[in-house]
């Protein structure tokens, strides 16, 4: 531990020595010291004005009062303000006027794209082709009506909502309680015979004039004020094979979509109605005869 | 200094900069580097203001870059991001342009048309009006500084600051429609990344061209590395004739003298051969990079020629042949060494190393003329729609969905029809139609310069392939038939029909 001047360079080591190898007692560089001075004088001042100790429950507030919750409310804020003036424009207008307003449209369905990834796919999909039990709404088969008006209809009261008299409402009995098994299959014959699949059934016809025409019609078109599914297409919202069709007769399905309109507000509704009738199977609004349908339904869901 | 030097810790590795005072010079080459910076000054200051019409759908700028519209104009050429391979092809052109220039002429792009060249230049001159030209310059720099001095710096920095924002102002121009960003700069409302601009090429600018010039060639820039390892034996280069200038004298009379005494061998005492150089060290005092050209060929000579001019003046006074200093050839230098008469300059210039240069620089050119000339104004891409893939309709049949997009390059309205081929018994549709409107075609508004997207839907019988390639093709509805105009744009996609499952 003895230090010394190294000759050729005329600097003082530091003492230590390993093998023959000694340290240079070489100052840091000035440019270097005066950036380390700064940030502890930055430091310094970073402390006083923003949170930096981390005290028992918080951590101190600093005198700009700074907060990343407060940067985000004014973020959000801000773009509450930006997005005010078309949101309102969109509320004010009738939903079937939308589609005569391109830009309105358009902003409406982005909107309505953003919206159904957060409240909608985990039931219909990432891209609304829906699964067993839950209808694609990208198809041009609708339940309760595939116009502008009605989705928005169905969007705000929901499907078989015990707590909501608007609901859209209706109920498929299981006909295993009335029918015998063997008619059972008579009729799941017949079903997928309209359907173009099978034989037809002489009986199963007969048994579904008798018990389903009601709300399926004679041809088994469906009905829409009843929701009662159209069994002639190539949809199935529960299957289409025998197994599938056999069960939805035994045991009925009753399915149930949540009303929104206790969860989101009405432009947030119109604009997932917008974005669903755009994906492809979007209907034109009815004759203004059956421009009444949803009070009609209501009446039937009372 | 040897390497071993270098890096000996008593050495350091920072050499302070030698001070470079200029002497002014008037002659050819002097002349020429003012013709060229006449021009290219004019280029660069005036290009961004030309008008160019139009029409109602684009800017009337000649040349703009447009960056948030992601177009570039130059004159009759609009080029959209996707063709971005032309100014590629620029560049290309640019960098053989330059390997052409340097075979032939050496340096030459360095001494004359280099913007570190032309500014430095133009603060010298700024320099040369305030100080003094070089001796009074030198004293300047030397004496304390004395409320004269301080003014003249004052004055000087004030005019080359003025320079630069007027350089680092020019250049945002490029990017804006001018007459308005001039307005808007001056009234304070012109976006920030425009003054953030000016005030980086303003630093730039008054730092590169006042203080640290050929520095900026000798240690920043990296061409007179690739430079020099493009010239090669048939290149011209400043050249010092040193099998004529040496041994150099102090001083005419003292040369005129020695010949005098010594005409020829006396005494074993050779007949005195004295080189024309007179050592007058006027090639030192004018260079801009403060080198001794009689050094030979250097990284640090940009090839400016004014160690020419200085040169011949000398010669003519003293009543030698001009071209001591000259631009020649290596091999110029060991022909004439021999006594031999050196080529003449045009076999210099048309040799096969410049005409095969020549040769790519021109082809690239010419084929990218033809196809700036050829290529479609109207593109297509269509991209299938994956989620889902398919979709089951109630009437049986299929439909796909895809994302089209239709770029219109025209600066007017157009429209197209979409019509799909390969596909048997499709019809097509968009989210402003429905099914029941379907036909075999759509017809699509295009705004003009601007690129139209739209969900295109198309419905085909569920029998038939899996998977059957079909192409979507986008028929121009104006043009006459056969014109560039009425060309149509395709793309390639694939419909999508869901797996086969028997029945049961």
């Amino acid at each position: 531990m003895t230090k010394r001047v190294d000759e050729p360079t005329g600097t003082t080591t530091v003492g230590h020595e390993w093998d023959g190898i000694e340290e240079l007692d070489t100052p840091l560089p000035r440019w270097w010291l005066i950036i380390f001075v700064a940030c502890i004088v930055f430091a310094a001042g970073y402390v006083v004005v923003y949170p930096a100790i981390p005290m028992r429950h918080a951590a101190t507030a600093g005198v700009f009062g700074w907060s990343s919750r407060g940067d985000l409310a004014a973020e959000v804020t801000a773009e509450r303000t930006r997005k005010a003036s078309t949101l309102a424009a969109i509320a004010a207008l009738p939903i079937e006027a939308l589609p005569a307003q391109p830009q309105l449209l358009r902003t409406a369905i982005e909107g309505g794209r953003a919206a159904f990834k957060v409240h909608c796919v985990q039931c219909h999909g990432s891209g609304a082709a829906g699964s067993i039990g839950y209808p694609n709404l990208n198809d041009d088969d609708w339940l309760w009506g595939g116009d502008l008006t009605s989705i928005e209809y169905t969007l705000t009261h929901g499907i078989r909502n015990p707590d909501h008299d608007e609901t859209r409402q209706s109920q498929m009995p299981p006909f295993a309680d009335v029918l015998q098994a063997a008619e059972i299959d008579q009729l799941v014959a017949h079903v997928r015979n309209i359907s173009g699949q099978g034989k037809p059934s002489g009986a199963g016809a007969a048994l579904f004039e008798t018990n389903c025409s009601a709300c399926h019609g004679t041809a088994g078109k469906g009905g829409r004020e009843f929701g009662a599914p159209n069994l002639t297409d190539g949809i199935w919202l529960y299957g289409g094979d025998k197994a599938a069709v056999r069960v939805s007769i035994a045991k009925a399905h009753a399915g149930v979509m949540p009303r929104w309109n206790s969860r989101l507000d009405p432009v947030t509704i119109r604009m997932l109605a917008a974005y669903v009738h755009s994906l492809g199977g979007g209907e034109a609004p009815p004759a203004p005869v059956v421009a009444v349908a949803p009070e009609g339904k209501a009446d039937v869901g009372a | 200094m040897s390497a071993l030097d270098l890096i000996s810790p008593s050495s350091p590795l920072y050499q302070k900069r030698k001070g470079v005072f200029p002497k002014a010079v008037d002659g050819f080459y002097r002349r020429l580097k003012w013709a060229v910076m006449a021009i290219t000054l004019t280029i660069y200051y005036v290009t961004p203001w030309l008008r160019w019409d139009r029409g109602a759908y684009a800017p009337d700028q000649a040349v703009l870059i447009d960056l948030a519209h992601r177009r570039f104009y130059m004159f009759s050429i609009e080029i959209w991001p996707q063709e971005f391979y032309y100014v590629a092809g620029l560049l290309v052109m640019a960098g053989i342009g330059l390997f052409l220039v340097t075979s032939a002429v050496g340096r030459a792009w360095c001494g004359y048309a280099c913007p570190q060249t032309v500014w430095t230049d133009l603060f010298v001159h700024v320099e040369r009006a305030i100080d003094g030209d070089r001796n009074a310059q030198i004293r300047l720099a030397k004496a304390p500084w004395t409320f004269e001095k301080t003014v003249k710096r004052l004055n000087k920095w004030s005019i080359w600051l003025l320079i630069a924002l007027l350089t680092g102002g020019a250049w945002v121009f490029y990017f804006a429609d001018a007459p308005t960003l001039a307005r808007d700069l001056v009234s304070m409302q012109a976006p920030f990344v425009a003054y953030a601009t000016i005030g980086v090429l303003t630093t730039t600018t008054f730092l590169l061209g006042g203080f640290m010039r050929e520095q900026v060639c000798i240690y920043m820039c990296p061409w007179p590395r690739i430079q020099t390892a493009m010239l090669d034996e048939k290149s011209l280069i400043v050249t010092y004739k040193d099998w004529r200038g040496e041994p150099r004298s102090a001083g005419l009379k003292k040369a005129q003298a020695m010949e005098a005494d010594y005409p020829v061998e006396t005494f074993g005492i050779a007949k005195a051969r004295i080189g024309d150089c007179i050592d007058c060290n006027q090639c030192v005092a004018v260079c801009p990079t403060g080198i001794d050209i009689r050094e030979g060929p250097q990284i640090g000579c940009i090839t400016c020629a004014l160690c020419i001019d200085a040169c011949d003046k000398v010669m003519t006074q003293i009543g030698r042949p001009r071209g001591l200093i000259d631009y020649a050839t290596l091999d110029d230098a060991v022909i004439e060494k021999a006594g031999g008469t050196a080529r003449p300059v045009w076999r210099t210039l048309l040799r096969p190393r410049t005409l095969i240069y020549f040769t790519i620089w021109a082809g690239i050119g010419a084929a990218m003329l033809f196809s700036l000339g050829q290529r479609d104004r109207l593109d297509i891409s269509v991209a299938a729609d994956r989620n889902p893939r398919h979709v089951q309709l109630s009437d049986g049949s299929i439909r796909n969905s895809f994302t089209v997009k239709l770029r219109n390059m025209e600066t007017r309205p157009r429209s197209v029809d979409l019509v799909v081929s390969g596909l048997p018994e499709a019809v097509v549709w968009s989210e402003v139609g429905s099914r029941e409107t379907a036909g075999p075609r759509l017809r699509v508004p295009l705004a003009p310069d601007a690129t139209t997207q739209l969900r295109l839907f198309v419905a085909a019988p569920a029998t038939g392939e899996e998977h059957v390639e079909f192409r979507i093709v986008a028929q121009p509805t104006d043009g006459a038939p056969g014109s560039r105009e009425a060309r149509p744009a395709r793309d390639d996609v694939v419909f999508e029909r869901p797996e086969r499952e028997d029945d049961e």
